[in-house]
């Protein structure tokens, strides 16, 4: 049985053969039987109820103005803030948490008549490719349960491709978003940097955080962009550009567009059957009438130590907020540099911890010319050759990920945990737009197939996933019936 | 060689060492809302922690927002201080843990300050000092606490409030360009009245709002490099400032003189000691691991907003000083110390421009009006009187209606709950006796009833004819007009 998407949801709600409370209900039930994967840290009960009446009171008496995403059930990451619901990053430190305020993000959402059913897992404070760092416990793969489904977003991937939701949000700092779809075999679409307001998003890294839907199909990804991206007065690093319409150019094909192929990203240890699975898509495209070329981007290999010097640096800023005083996890001891020392050094998990020390460290005193200041020119450089790249091509097809999901607990040193992004964080680097789509299988588990276009032209790489798709049939395969799985919304 | 003691006097020390003096200034600015959200910067009264949002507080998730007023007064501030503003600027995170700071790390800026190398000119003792300025740059204030106990580290229990964190926040930081604390007292004096001048501040010592730290060494006279500097906090008053920094220079000349070296630490002063304390040394400095503030887009000034900033920026103390001299005749000394505060300045060109004589005007603002202003705490523009009241009381002693002794006796009288003092001088007949037949009726009665005084001031005692004119002014309860009777009894005496 193949999971509705977005847009036959929204056709029975139109037509009145089911409502926004019993598509919510549904929902909740199909997560419910997941959770032996454990992809939902809890339910928005409350929220969910209010926003269905909402969304049916709307759907009633003024149909008219109900958009695509009216009465459509979602879930969204762990990572960001709702007004009256309880949220925690994934970490011990917030626990307890209930923002009293709504990110921007999700608000949009909420006024587009969107129903909130759960708040998704992820790797703590979104620092991961596996899923394993959360604090709440592992996620497993939909495909195969003792599998990871990548990371960070693991929870917001699993639940959309079990089909028990028909999208959700995650976000994105190193390919948190990209990763897991390729892991879990559905769409996920980071946005050009500033595209999407961060407002609400408990920061991880500030200079690279997006967020980003995953669904099925990536008509019904574009569709939950459209309604989150826009210039918001709360983030000065949204951008005041207009949001070009992606409606206009989703159908226009790949025709006539030059892709590009980087070939750093072909040699880099592609296990084979990613690189069979995205060489047939790469001649799908051309089939489909793109011209591919070849093109260098010779800075790859330093994007990995570039990143894992800036993310480390804001993380180390960012989380100094954590210290028991005012919300979440506190641990009281007499003196205050105690309550700080015991409140952190228990809230945090061992990945979180790394990172703020690698963090403190590349800016201190001494160290910052070394580390940090260079870092920014390596990122300068990259953000440079994919302009250059661009000036050649229309946009970037190539690998997500190297490798398909792999086995819980067998990436325990962080550097091989790290490399799981080496495609994908570059990307994040030079705030460019990228979407990860189902691309075949090796060894009966998804790959994902990544598009990378020039910033602000998130509609363009919209249109070539959007060709993909139109061409292919794996975004509409379910993964196999897993033990305790659950069946899929129908 | 110069004898030492351990117990060298200032002025002995001064004899031996230059002090080296740089002062950082902080002024919280008069804008309606916070440095990066919309919560109100005058947070002074509200109940703790009542005025704070998600953004303020610092609560996961949230991102700030340039208030612009902010950058403008700043600008404004550069400008007034002479600085060049670089056309591109930059916020930074400081990094570090205390309880008044929610996000652990301060918005403010490092090595890309909204402007730089600017100076403020003033005179001391009839020298010029010139002292240049770094730089003025915006960050953002803290909370303050409440400590069950003298400081946080020995606090029984400590509380938070968070009301004043993220107010906008100026840092004016000046060069190790003064020689005394008399010329470092100065200073601050001088860029306390430019800073009320052009609005951005409101000059408050006592109540935090202009803040200022010291740094200071000593050399010895022609030496090139500095010593070890302390920086010395703490200090709520110019008064304060002057007597911290008299300690240090004696402190340090002591410790100089006995051969030993000055610890680079950080002191505080505590005014009931009158002396400065150790509150952090060197090896416990912090690391601030500046770094740019990624939340917030790098600043570009255009060359359009900082000329109409520069165009808006308002007459400056010392141009006003200069216009009083020219315009309105003022001494030096009279022009400074009416424009010392700009209200001052205000209420004096108001009585001016209602058609009170300059000097009259200066006298009156100067004496009267300045002693009552300092005894009830309020200038004259918030009393009942007002200027518009003030301005009618002198033009009645101006114009002979009423003598200067009754106008002060009304002046105080009606000063707070104010009043019509041609009405009050109507309604009880305070009119001043000036009528000629009266004034020589009434001197011709004193001269009769004293014969002594009389005698003595046609013996040469020219005192005597103050008792004279006393017994004129008793007889019409301070009535008559004293210069006319004077004048009467002159004739009368000496025909």
């Amino acid at each position: 049985m193949t999971p509705r998407t977005v847009a036959e949801l929204g056709a029975s709600l139109r037509r009145g053969e089911t409502s926004p409370a019993e598509l919510a209900a549904a929902s909740r039930g199909a997560l419910e039987s997941l959770a032996p994967l454990h992809p939902v840290l809890r339910y928005t009960d409350e929220l969910t109820e209010r926003q269905a009446a909402r969304a049916a009171r709307t759907l009633a008496e003024a149909p008219e103005t109900a958009g695509p995403l009216c009465g459509i059930p979602f879930a969204y990451k762990d990572v960001l803030c709702v007004e009256g619901v309880e949220t925690t990053a994934g970490s011990r430190i917030l626990q307890g948490y209930v923002p009293p305020y709504t990110g921007t993000a999700v608000g949009r959402l909420l006024d587009a008549g969107a129903v909130p059913v759960a708040v998704t897992n992820c790797d703590e404070f979104a620092m991961g490719s596996s899923n394993e760092n959360s604090a709440f416990g592992p996620v497993g793969n939909p495909w195969d349960p003792s599998r990871v489904p990548g990371g960070s977003s693991g929870g917001s991937a699993a639940v959309v491709a079990a089909g028990a939701v028909p999208f959700s949000l995650g976000t994105d700092t190193g390919g948190s978003i990209r990763q897991p779809a390729s892991f879990c075999g559905v769409a996920g679409f980071k946005p050009t940097y500033g595209r999407v307001s961060r407002y609400g998003l408990i920061a991880f890294a500030s200079s690279l955080d997006q967020i980003g839907p995953f669904a099925r199909s990536v008509d019904d990804v574009a569709r939950v962009f459209t309604a989150m991206a826009g210039h918001d007065p709360r983030d000065s690093t949204s951008s005041p550009t207009e949001v070009e319409p992606v409606d206009e150019q989703l159908e226009r094909g790949v025709a006539g567009l030059r892709l590009g192929v980087p070939h750093e990203y072909m040699t880099e240890g592609l296990e084979p059957g990613v690189r069979t699975a995205v060489e047939s898509a790469l001649a799908l495209l051309e089939k489909l009438g793109a011209t591919l070329e070849e093109v260098s981007l010779p800075s790859t290999p330093a994007a990995l130590s570039t990143y894992y010097i800036i993310a480390p640096a804001e993380c180390s800023a960012n989380l100094a907020r954590m210290d028991g005083v005012r919300f979440g996890f506190h641990v009281d001891r007499p003196s205050l540099t105690d309550s700080y020392l015991e409140t952190r050094g228990q809230g945090f998990g061992p990945e979180v911890k790394r990172r703020v020390m690698l963090g403190t460290y590349a800016l201190s005193s001494g160290y910052y010319d070394a580390y940090y200041r260079k870092a920014q020119k390596v990122r300068t450089l990259i953000a440079e050759e994919f302009d250059r790249a661009f000036e050649k091509v229309d946009a970037l097809v190539c690998p997500t990920s190297p490798i398909v999901a792999f086995p819980k607990g067998e990436r325990s040193d962080p550097l091989s945990m790290y490399l799981c992004d080496v495609l994908t964080l570059p990307v994040n680097l030079a705030g460019l737009p990228g979407i990860s789509v189902p691309c075949g299988l090796s060894e009966g588990l998804p790959v994902g197939l990544q598009v990378i276009g020039p910033r602000f032209q998130d509609a363009r790489v919209l249109r070539v996933a959007h060709a993909y798709q139109g061409a292919t049939a794996w975004h509409e395969a379910p993964p196999p019936p897993a033990p305790g799985a659950g069946s899929p919304t129908s | 060689m110069t004898t030492t003691s351990a117990v060298s006097t200032l002025e002995q020390i001064l004899a031996r060492y230059e002090p080296v003096i740089g002062l950082e200034v902080h002024g919280q600015l008069l804008t309606r809302s916070k440095m990066f959200c919309g919560c109100s910067a005058d947070y002074i009264g509200s109940p703790p922690n009542s005025n704070t949002c998600p953004v303020c507080l610092g609560l996961p998730g949230v991102l700030p927002v340039i208030n612009r007023v902010a950058v403008e007064y700043t600008v404004r501030t550069a400008l007034a201080l002479n600085c060049e503003i670089p056309e591109h600027s930059k916020f930074d995170r400081k990094n570090y843990f205390y309880p008044d700071l929610p996000k652990g790390y301060q918005i403010s800026q490092w090595d890309m300050p909204l402007s730089l190398n600017g100076h403020l000119s003033f005179t001391v003792d009839g020298e010029e000092v010139r002292c240049g300025i770094t730089r003025v740059h915006l960050e953002e204030d803290t909370g303050t606490l409440q400590h069950a106990g003298d400081i946080l580290q020995q606090a029984r229990s400590s509380v938070v409030d968070l009301n004043r964190a993220g107010v906008p926040l100026m840092e004016i930081v000046g060069e190790p360009d003064l020689r005394s604390s008399e010329q470092a007292r100065e200073y601050l004096v001088r860029l306390r009245q430019i800073l009320v001048y052009i609005g951005v501040n409101d000059g408050n010592l006592e109540q935090g709002s202009f803040r200022c730290d010291a740094n200071i060494s000593l050399r010895r006279p022609g030496e090139t490099e500095l010593g070890v500097k302390v920086e010395v906090k703490n200090m709520n008053s110019f008064r304060a400032v002057q007597r911290a920094l008299d300690f240090e220079i004696v402190r340090q000349g002591r410790l100089l003189d006995q051969g030993q070296t000055i610890a680079q630490e950080t002191r505080g002063w505590v005014e009931a000691k009158g002396a400065t304390i150790s509150q952090r040394s060197k090896e416990y400095a912090h690391d601030y691991r500046y770094f740019p503030e990624p939340d917030l887009p790098p600043l570009q000034l255009g060359v359009d907003f900082v000329e109409r900033v520069r165009a808006g920026l308002p007459e400056l103390p010392q141009q006003l000083i200069e216009r009083l001299q020219r315009d309105h005749g003022l001494s030096p000394y009279d022009a400074a110390i009416i424009s010392a505060e700009r209200e001052d300045a205000r209420a004096f060109e108001e009585l001016v421009a209602s058609g009170v004589p300059a000097k009259a005007a200066a006298n009156w603002l100067m004496g009267e009006v300045a002693r009552l202003s300092r005894e009830s705490h309020t200038p004259v523009q918030r009393s009942g009187l007002g200027v518009a009241g003030l301005a009618a009381l002198v033009k009645l002693v101006e114009g002979g209606s009423i003598n200067g002794s009754t106008a002060k006796e009304l002046l105080e009288e009606l000063y707070l709950p104010g009043g019509d003092p041609a009405a009050v001088v109507r309604d009880r007949g305070l009119g001043q006796v000036s009528d000629q037949g009266e004034l020589e009726r009434l001197v011709d009665a004193v001269i009769a009833e004293n014969p002594a005084a009389v005698a003595d001031f046609r013996g040469g005692k020219e005192q005597a004819l103050q008792r004279l004119v006393g017994g004129v002014m008793k007889a019409t309860r301070g009535r008559a007009d004293a210069r006319a009777v004077t004048g009467l009894l002159r004739d009368r005496l000496s025909g």
